[in-house]
């Protein structure tokens, strides 16, 4: 295994990290307007992932860099390629941001409603452009003879990326209500696991339509193993949820978001970037890949940061452990609308 | 195409706009962060109340604008794909990794430690939520170290090697790129010109309070930190900033020409207070300057001789092939004086007031004043300044937090715009690194969005910020005073309400 294979490897382990971590909290930001029912519900569930959000979001800054770094001609096609939807994504990310930090910081009804507005939109859509995103990627774009993206933004809207889309959507918004069930108590807790149900029974039939497509096309025998994997877990969390192990369900419905996503780069490599225009014109690891000495630097880096990453995150979700309810919001009994 | 709308341009705006603006929250945060784990620190080593409301406060200041600088760092870490994406495949292998090691130490930290910060003060023992700002605080720093080096590298690329074949730059010692004088030094001056910028924050909304007479025992503290900040961060910025300007005089010898419009080398070079020149004749028509002073901030002495911009443009013509190697004079030349004018004015406001707030040195009891009284402002060694000039002097020390902003935001233009035509010092021109692909109205679209956006987040976040410095500092409650002495709380009432939540 060369070192542009190793990064191969972990450009898709961070984009996993990415899609379990803020995958759930896309979730919850959408459940803001599906589950709650009042805004003491509402901050109930902004504050499930109020501590941990930030450091989800930072998964995806660690891809885009180690892209950078790892891989430029990739860095440089796909954003420069994908320019308006990741325009809007980085336009949600900024808002959801601001939204979280700054809307408990004033008491007025319009603020705070405008706010929450924002959290509901700002999770959405990245949540779907992200599946539109990466079904692109897997699928192929067209790319010319010097590596740039000659499409359209209607190019990249083609059915198999909006059903990509689609999937992160109830992938996300699955993980994130299996999330709440774990993380809250009370009404709210046993309406998340009864909802989880409806949205686990969409995911499921969107996502076997969607891996068996990609399988079909590009599939080989890893990445069937992956599918099966993806869609078995997805079927074990369904039950664990009937069966009240909010726990097990969480875990499996992670699992899921880890194999699909393997899925997908599994199909991809040793492509990074396929070209649908000419097969020679693809982007793939050997071409679009920095030097070993760098390759080699980044390789050590990660290798002594990651776990530590890993360490004193795990550790943060252990401190705010604990479940919550309308209870533990101060203030929250006087504002119930 | 219309070059006022080509691409290039529109990139180059939207770079700039979007740099300054994220760069406003950067200094303030990095110092603010380390300025609260201060007052921290002094609450749990004194247990006195006031420390404990200070970093309520300064905290709180400093989450409002770290929320800023968060999420518009994020359009830093994407735009160079997205407008420069032909520089990203050039420099990718070197460029790329002080990025991504930035990520995987410096963000990590943060936004984890952070979120124990501002959620784990019922959850976590008091020294361990101390330790959790301090980790921040460090983060912060380690970030602005990886992406000073990159920047350093823009200015003065080391470590690497042009790859003929694949057409790219290659890295080839990375420790090079670390450590060469031009990221020590750069960091030293961001570094100091940070504290600076958060020293002359706590200073200005400490007067705000003082000129009203509130919340005097937090605010005389903060005063007095804000204050010691300010002074030794602006010494420290004067320095490395010395040392900034004498390696750029042997690196980029064009940017430091251009920053004194110094046309044609003279030794001994003088340094202009004020100059206005004729770009297309290439001299100065209107000029004030200090005679030597030039020579000194490039050589440490008073008579050598300094390159002009034109010997500079000739010597770059015959080493680069022709063309314009001049960067835009008058942006330069102002750029540089206005990052040097308001950095060294907030310091001489800080200086003043360190003088007329002292306690004791040199002043006679009666004019010593207790725990919650305003300070008298004493100039000489017996009588207070007079109730007019003391408003005067806490209305000036008030409008001193913006000063270091408009210096930062100068110091960087300058430093940027100096480098033009080169987006990599004499390797890579900028009208080579824009993105091929990327139509002009694609660009046009995400700049106006960018600029649009970040306007009403300004209107937003100083309105936010207005309230909080009007409020005060916050009354304690009973869970502030009495930390949990265990991790995940002491709490036996399963349905007590957070300390904090969103």
């Amino acid at each position: 295994m060369q070192l542009h294979d190793v990064w191969f490897v972990l450009i898709a382990v961070l984009w996993i990290g990415y899609f379990f971590l803020e995958g759930f909290d896309f979730g919850v930001g959408i459940l803001t307007k599906l589950l709650a029912r009042n805004r003491p519900e509402r901050r109930v569930l902004i504050n499930t992932i109020g501590p941990v959000w930030d450091g989800n979001e930072v998964w995806l800054l660690t891809a885009g860099g180690a892209t950078f770094a790892a891989f430029p001609e990739w860095y440089a096609t796909l954003f420069s390629g994908f320019y308006l939807p990741l325009l809007v994504i980085l336009v949600c990310l900024i808002v959801r941001g601001v939204a979280f930090e700054y809307r408990a910081k004033r008491p007025e009804e319009r603020w705070q409603r405008n706010w929450e507005t924002a959290i509901f939109w700002t999770s959405l859509i990245p949540a779907f452009l992200w599946g539109v995103a990466f079904a692109n990627i897997v699928r192929g774009v067209k790319i010319d003879r010097n590596l740039e993206y000659v499409g359209g933004v209607g190019d990249l809207l083609n059915p198999f990326a909006l059903l990509g889309g689609l999937v992160t959507l109830t992938l996300f918004t699955f993980h994130g209500t299996v999330f709440t069930a774990l993380k809250t108590v009370g009404n709210i807790r046993e309406r998340a696991r009864r909802l989880a149900r409806w949205v686990g029974l969409l995911t499921a039939a969107l996502a076997l339509l969607f891996l068996v497509q990609a399988q079909i096309d590009q599939g080989d025998g890893k990445s069937l193993i992956a599918l099966i994997v993806a869609v078995a877990a997805l079927g074990v969390a369904l039950v664990a949820n009937q069966a009240g192990r909010e726990g097990w369900a969480f875990a499996l419905s992670g699992v899921t978001v880890v194999a699909a996503v393997a899925m997908l780069f599994l199909t991809l490599f040793p492509n990074v970037m396929p070209s649908t225009l000419d097969a020679d014109w693809s982007l793939t690891v050997s071409n679009a890949s920095s030097s070993p000495y760098t390759l080699k630097i980044m390789t050590w880096c990660a290798g002594i940061a990651t776990p530590l990453v890993l360490l004193y995150q795990g550790w943060t979700y252990w401190v705010f452990r604990k479940r919550i309810g309308t209870q533990h919001i101060a203030d929250a009994a006087g504002a119930t609308h | 195409m219309d070059m006022a709308l080509a691409p290039e341009t529109l990139a180059r705006w939207q770079f700039g706009i979007t740099t300054v603006y994220h760069f406003l929250f950067v200094p303030l945060t990095i110092s603010l962060a380390a300025l609260t784990a201060g007052l921290q620190t002094a609450w749990v080593r004194s247990e006195k109340e006031k420390y404990l409301r200070a970093t309520k406060f300064w905290g709180k200041l400093f989450l409002i604008n770290i929320a800023m600088g968060v999420v518009t760092g994020i359009v830093q870490e994407f735009q160079f794909g997205m407008n420069w994406s032909a520089y990203s495949r050039f420099v990718g292998d070197i460029f790329g990794a002080p990025l991504a090691f930035e990520a995987l130490i410096a963000f990590f930290f943060e936004s984890t430690f952070i979120g124990l910060w501002i959620f784990g003060w019922d959850k976590l023992p008091k020294k361990i939520h101390l330790a959790c700002i301090w980790m921040v605080s460090i983060g912060t720093i380690l970030s602005a170290y990886f992406i000073l080096a990159a920047n350093s590298w823009m200015q003065h690329p080391v470590g690497y090697r042009i790859n003929k074949e694949k057409g790219r730059a290659e890295l080839t010692d990375f420790w090079q790129v670390l450590t060469q004088n031009t990221t020590l030094t750069q960091v030293f001056h961001t570094l100091s010109a940070a504290f600076l910028t958060g020293g002359a924050f706590m200073v200005g909304i400490a007067s705000y309070h003082l000129l009203r007479k509130k919340h005097i025992p937090v605010m005389k503290s903060s005063l007095r930190l804000g204050l010691v900040t300010v002074v030794i961060a602006g010494l420290l910025t004067a320095v490395s900033g010395d040392l900034l300007g004498k390696v750029m005089f042997k690196q980029q010898p064009m940017k430091m020409a251009a920053a004194e419009a110094l046309w044609d080398g003279e030794s001994p070079a003088p340094f202009s207070i004020f100059a206005y020149g004729d770009v297309s004749k290439g001299h100065n028509s209107v000029e004030l300057s200090v005679p030597g002073l030039l020579s000194f901030l490039a050589n440490d002495d008073f008579s050598s001789y300094v390159p002009g911009i034109n010997d500079t443009n000739k010597a770059e013509q015959q080493k680069y092939g022709p063309g314009d190697y001049r960067p835009i004079i008058p942006v330069t030349f102002w750029g540089f004086r206005w990052m040097i004018g308001f950095g060294m004015a907030s310091f001489t406001i800080g200086l003043a007031g360190l003088w007329l707030t002292r306690k004791k040195f040199l002043l006679p009891a009666h004019l010593r004043v207790g725990e919650d009284e305003v300070p008298h402002l004493v100039l000489l060694r017996k009588k207070p300044l007079g109730p007019r000039l003391t408003t005067w002097y806490w209305r000036i020390a008030v409008l001193t937090l913006g000063f270091p902003l408009i210096a930062n935001s100068w110091g960087w233009i300058f430093t940027e715009m100096g480098r033009q035509p080169w987006v990599v010092y004499g390797v890579l021109r900028t009208r080579d690194a824009v993105s091929p692909s990327v139509s002009q109205g694609e660009v046009l679209t995400s700049m106006t969005v960018f600029t649009l956006l970040y306007a009403i987040l300004a209107v937003i976040e100083v309105k936010l910020l207005v309230k909080y410095v009007k409020a005060g500092p916050p009354e304690l409650s009973e869970s502030d005073l009495h930390p949990p002495t265990r991790i995940g709380g002491d709490s036996t009432d399963a349905d007590k309400p957070m300390a904090f939540s969103y």
